[in-house]
């Protein structure tokens, strides 16, 4: 499996995709997703994975499937803010994580994470 | 559904399957994997008919595989068993006289997905083209059970990449279930609903690939691994 990690299951991993490229505005709000198979054929995944994934998005609110028409990106703006805010919130508590693991003080954290930015002139002016 | 009830399979005095039971629903994707000579190929051919079991039972939906059953089988061999002065279209055509439910018109999209030149002899096409053709013989036709032995072997990675789609757009899981042996374990993972291990002719196990993964954390290689010592 190059595309994907064995040890976490791949709808799990195709609903942090759609979800990532959702909170980038890649996919915008009431877009519409490809359908089950061709969303396969993209990934050369089993379109009962994509099943899988799409309603697992659905119960999150992510997505709404509209009988008939397809599955669609939520239009409700709120909860995209939401999810935005949720997917921010893991990474940096990864990063946490891992630089406290190497005894890295709060202080260390910020001002690495600051110098870091501006060096590679990375932050928003 | 296909069920296989204590079935075993001698060939004189070899042993090839030993006392398998398994059921096989409609609508998935399933993968027989094992070593070299541990009785895949053999599964295959004792559902599609073409080999009778030494005991146990075959059926499928309820009917005794046997030759007739290839009304509701299509199989795939491992071997090319073509006609080889026939072109793309003619082996197309040969093969729609032989089975009523093979739909011409499906196999026209795959011929044009698979990029195959109706016009070309099948002796002129290269390995891969001929694996190409086989897959759109085998995945023309309106069966509930569609059985590919070694689909993507010895293949270059793009011919096994859309040999692959080729499968993913063209099988129907609403009414189909697709079931193949394979060694190219990386490549059908992500294919797959659940696989079957055999080792040694015997069933070791039949595992659902997603709750592997979540379960165990691992993927079917490194299942693999471990349980084949």
């Amino acid at each position: 499996m190059d595309e994907f990690n064995a040890s976490k299951p791949i709808y799990l991993q195709l609903a942090d995709r759609i979800s990532r490229q959702i909170v980038s505005k890649e996919l915008k709000a009431g877009e519409k997703l490809p359908s089950v198979r061709d969303m396969g054929i993209k990934y050369s995944v089993n379109p009962n994975t994509i099943q899988r994934t799409y309603s697992e998005l659905e119960r999150e609110g992510i997505l709404e499937t509209k009988r008939g028409q397809g599955t669609f990106v939520t239009e409700q703006e709120e909860r995209l803010v939401e999810q935005r805010v949720q997917l921010q919130h893991e990474q940096i508590q990864l990063f946490v994580q891992v630089m406290q693991e190497m005894g890295c003080s709060s202080q260390e954290i910020i001002s690495g994470l600051k110098d870091y930015l501006n060096k590679f002139d990375l932050g928003d002016e | 559904m296909i069920q296989m009830t204590n079935v075993s399979k001698k060939y004189m005095n070899h042993s090839a399957l030993h006392e398998i039971s398994l059921t096989l629903p409609i609508g998935k994707i399933i993968g027989i994997v094992g070593e070299n000579g541990s009785g895949k190929s053999t599964i295959l051919k004792l559902i599609s008919g073409l080999s009778y079991p030494t005991s146990g039972t075959v059926t499928v939906n309820g009917v005794t595989a046997n030759r007739r059953i290839s009304k509701v089988v299509s199989y795939l061999s491992e071997l090319d068993s073509f006609y080889y002065i026939f072109t793309v279209n003619q082996a197309m055509d040969f093969q729609a006289s032989q089975f009523p439910d093979f739909n011409l018109s499906k196999a026209g999209e795959i011929m044009k997905f698979m990029q195959l030149e109706p016009q070309m002899k099948i002796k002129d096409l290269s390995k891969g083209n001929r694996a190409r053709l086989k897959i759109m013989l085998t995945l023309a036709r309106e069966v509930p059970y569609i059985l590919m032995d070694e689909p993507l072997s010895g293949l270059d990675p793009m011919v096994r990449e859309s040999i692959v789609k080729g499968m993913i757009s063209y099988i129907d899981l609403e009414s189909q279930t697709l079931i193949m042996t394979s060694h190219e374990i990386a490549e059908i993972e992500p294919l797959l609903d659940c696989f079957i291990a055999i080792k040694g002719g015997a069933l070791l196990k039949m595992i659902d690939v997603e709750k592997l993964h979540e379960s165990e954390g691992q993927g079917i290689t490194s299942w693999m691994k471990k349980n084949y010592v």
